[in-house]
């Protein structure tokens, strides 16, 4: 395989690796997703690595700088799936995964997704409302 | 500053050979570990995924930095427990300065700089030995508990 598949699932892109990640995949990943966010004005991004079995530096790198792309271009990114190994390696192996968001499956990464843009949105009433009212 | 890898632990099965000259080797890098400890050891899941994730951030290395080499997987025995020995070979430019190679952060090629020192974290037994222009060779072993 030569590109992990993006699926588009409303403004939110999912993408699930079920492959055994190679360096130069996840670093097309990388790029594919940053251009799939401006070509679809997609606000969030989930990644599913159910099926890793393992995540080293270089991946977890990878996962890190597709979460910063991602807020650049105004899109939130959920790592889901986990597995409990892969979390206990990588506390020992010493990866932070800064402005990377987890959650435990597809479905909370999606509730996550729509719970902040409901915070967003009603951000957004009060900025709205605030000339009218004064 | 390395864990000396005991000079008790004695091999019992074949040395398996896996040369390292481009990104899709170290995948079968991981792959062959990982079949060697399922295949032949009772590793724990936590304690195979440790010792995959330090073959491959090895492999990364050797690749990298020794412009490629070979790994060598093979089972070993100190009479109680088993365990994989994974060795990394490259004839590269070797690490002039070890202390900050070993240190978290620290970074040649624009990596997160815990290649090393998060190998040696995940393993039982490490060891390395390099010089300048005399290429670099780690060894280590992740045993049953």
């Amino acid at each position: 395989m030569d590109r992990i598949p993006v699926l588009t699932l409303a403004d939110v892109l999912l993408v699930s690796i079920q492959v055994d990640l190679e360096d130069q995949l996840a670093l097309r990943l990388q790029d594919d997703l940053a251009e799939r966010i401006v070509a679809t004005g997609a606000r969030g991004v989930i990644i599913d690595i159910t099926a890793l079995d393992i995540v080293d530096s270089f991946v977890g790198r990878t996962l890190a700088t597709i979460a910063s792309v991602s807020k650049v271009l105004d899109a939130e990114t959920i790592v889901v799936g986990m597995r409990p190994a892969v979390a206990i390696t990588l506390v020992e192996l010493g990866l932070q995964l800064p402005g990377v968001r987890t959650a435990l499956n597809i479905e909370l990464g999606l509730a996550m997704l729509a719970a902040s843009r409901f915070v967003e949105s009603r951000a957004g009433d009060v900025a709205d409302a605030a000339p009218a009212s004064s | 500053m390395t864990t000396p890898v005991a000079n008790t632990s004695a091999s019992i099965g074949a040395v398996e050979v896996q040369e390292i000259a481009g990104d899709d080797d170290v995948v079968r890098v991981r792959q062959l570990v990982r079949a060697q400890a399922v295949a032949a050891t009772r590793l724990s899941l936590v304690d195979q995924t440790k010792l995959v994730t330090a073959a491959s951030e090895l492999a990364r290395n050797t690749l990298l930095h020794g412009g490629g080499g070979r790994a060598e997987v093979q089972i070993v025995t100190n009479g109680r427990r088993k365990g994989v020995r994974i060795v990394f070979t490259d004839s590269g430019p070797g690490i002039p300065d070890l202390d900050l190679a070993f240190t978290d952060g620290y970074t040649t090629k624009g990596g997160l700089g815990l290649g090393l020192s998060g190998a040696r974290r995940l393993m039982d037994e490490f060891d390395l030995q390099t010089a300048p222009g005399q290429g670099t060779t780690v060894t280590a072993v992740k045993w049953e508990r």
